[in-house]
């Protein structure tokens, strides 16, 4: 289970688990889980363009994802969010579908693109997603405290000049970068569950901020660990794990909440999701 | 001339195809009855629930392949059981939503890649992931029709049984609680038809492009106009018009280059949905754009929000 090719599968999972919570945690707080559902099938079309054209899937998939998020943003600012998000995202499928109707290993590729595959990321490929993952990671350093303030009291960022939109668009880039990457794992429909579980059960657990991301990340890191140790051992695919996982996190913080804070609910003050 | 124009713009042999007709049919009837659950979606805010079902039913589709009943019967049948789930883990109150609706939706995304590996080790069918997620609708078989019409006629009972208090916890909770309308009642309803909904255009167009005929026609319908009935017939209009040219020129498709590979039909049925909702906000751009050049306040009535519907006379009455 820990020799040879599984060592890549290790480390890949690792990096993409720290960036999942620590993106994750934001996703949760901004009620963003629809756009980060949509924008990973950018990486998904442009896996399928790469595969199609033969060029470097490394820069397909991040070049897409980007393009998915700038799309996603700017038509979000016109017109209702949630529609938008929906109709880009089964445009963003489609088109992905499109390019590998042209290739001859269609069926098996598609799968592994949609659903995940342990073998997914060769050893050259390990530097590039570490690299990926720093960006990311300092991208949300970077925007921690704007992010906050937009997220949690939206008036008084406007006031000391953080711009909603600005905010909002950085953000869906860094979600871009930090999706690009995992999809051949995890793949394009499944990274988001590892990004919205996670957080979600550590934001039951606690209400400051950093101990939550830090949380969010060490339950990130269990639960695509365990999804890499039972799809191994039962050879089912790993995309059912993570899921099934996931919504186990959630689940466990729901009930957790329930039993510690039963009048938590209506002093809460969180923000309304906008989805 | 216009023999020739026909021709150009029909591939031979399109209107004498079986499978043409079948898809004709299923995709329209699908096609009308998105469209018209698709614009109470949009109106209640819903596309997120109404995406995370497609997912729901991508799973049900999956299962129904491996113990080889009709697909749509999976489809169907887990987009309801899922719309219950849904209710059941508060997708109701607007707090928390989107997370409890990301949740089934990953689970079920999971459960759905289970089902299809299984599908492809155990019976050995090539096709599978494609045929459900991406759908194939030239493969499905006129038996299929009573089905779908039989649904399709189900969704809409439902609808038009639950029409009036539907229409006012949607423009206005406040007033629907006020006058003892059943809201929770009416809002499991309404998952129901929607999940039926779903569980069409799955056939149609593959279930996790499904979103695509109920949202598509009915946000480009809603920017086009205020009134709800008229939204309804536009909606239907374009419905049926995008997926009847989707199936023509995924037919024309294969005869376009020399290696006779063909493009999806749902590829074709999703675009020409996405094309026509931005060119439908392109009017609204454009006017406010022109009254921010004149009174520098940006008024954009479209930009987010829930559209201003006028309430049908026979609800305030």
């Amino acid at each position: 289970m820990f020799s040879g090719f599984m060592v890549n599968a290790w480390a890949v999972a690792t990096i993409v688990a720290v960036i999942a919570g620590v993106v994750g945690f934001f996703v949760v707080l901004r009620g963003a889980a629809f756009p980060a559902h949509a924008i990973p099938n950018g990486a998904f079309a442009g896996a399928a363009a790469s595969s199609v054209f033969g060029f470097n899937s490394l820069v397909g998939l991040s070049a897409c994802a980007l393009l998915a998020a700038v799309g996603i943003g700017t038509l979000r600012r016109r017109g209702r969010q949630d529609v938008v998000t929906a109709l880009a995202l089964v445009m963003l499928l489609a088109i992905g579908a499109v390019f590998l109707s042209q290739t001859t290993e269609y069926e098996p590729q598609i799968y592994s693109l949609l659903f995940g595959e342990v073998l997914g990321v060769s050893t050259n490929e390990l530097l590039p997603v570490a690299a990926l993952g720093v960006v990311c990671v300092a991208g949300m350093a970077l925007l921690y405290r704007p992010l906050m303030l937009s997220s949690i009291v939206p008036e008084i960022g406007e006031a000391r000049g953080v711009v909603g939109h600005r905010i909002e668009m950085s953000f869906l880039i860094v979600l871009a970068l930090a999706t690009a990457m995992t999809v051949p794992v995890v793949g394009a429909l499944l990274i988001f569950s590892l990004m919205i579980g996670p957080p979600a059960a550590a934001r039951s657990f606690t209400d400051r901020p950093l101990t939550a991301i830090a949380l969010s990340v060490g339950i990130a890191l269990v639960t695509a660990w365990s999804a890499i140790a039972l799809s191994y051992l039962s050879n089912w695919p790993i995309g059912f794990f993570v899921g099934a996982i996931a919504a186990f996190d959630y689940g466990v913080g729901r009930v957790w909440s329930v039993l510690r804070r039963p009048r938590a609910r209506e002093v809460d003050t969180r923000p309304v999701p906008s989805v | 001339v216009l023999h020739r124009l026909t021709t150009w713009i029909v591939e031979p042999g399109f209107f004498s195809s079986e499978p043409v007709h079948v898809a004709l049919v299923i995709g329209g009837s699908a096609a009308l009855v998105s469209a018209i659950v698709g614009v109470f979606t949009v109106i209640r805010g819903q596309s997120f629930a109404g995406h995370a079902l497609t997912d729901v039913s991508t799973a049900g589709g999956s299962g129904a392949l491996l113990i080889g009943v009709n697909p749509l019967l999976g489809f169907v049948g887990f987009g309801v059981f899922g719309a219950a789930v849904m209710d059941a883990v508060g997708i109701r109150r607007v707090r928390g939503r989107d997370l409890a609706t990301g949740i089934v939706l990953g689970a079920s995304i999971g459960l759905a890649a289970l089902i299809l590996y299984f599908d492809t080790t155990a019976h050995a069918t090539t096709g599978a992931t494609q045929h459900i997620l991406f759908g194939s609708i030239f493969t499905v078989t006129s038996a299929t029709i009573p089905l779908v019409i039989g649904f399709g006629l189900v969704s809409i009972l439902i609808l038009m049984a639950i029409y009036r208090p539907l229409l006012l916890s949607t423009v206005s909770p406040e007033i629907a609680v006020a006058r003892g309308v059943p809201s929770r009642l009416v809002g499991i309803l309404f998952m129901a038809a929607l999940a039926v909904s779903v569980g069409l255009s799955a056939l149609a167009i593959g279930a996790i492009l499904s979103t695509a005929l109920l949202i598509g026609p009915a946000a480009t319908a809603l920017r086009l106009t205020k009134r709800f009935a008229w939204a309804l017939v536009i909606a239907c209009a374009i419905g049926v018009f995008t997926t009847w040219l989707g199936v023509l020129l995924a037919y024309d498709s294969y005869y376009w280059g020399s290696s006779h590979r063909g493009l999806p039909v749902s590829f074709f049925i999703v675009g020409a949905g996405f094309l026509l909702y931005l060119v439908s906000g392109l009017p609204g751009a454009l006017t406010a754009r022109a009254s921010r050049d004149r009174t520098t306040s940006t008024s954009g009535d479209s930009r987010g929000g829930r559209p201003r519907l006028a309430i049908p006379e026979e609800l305030n009455g």
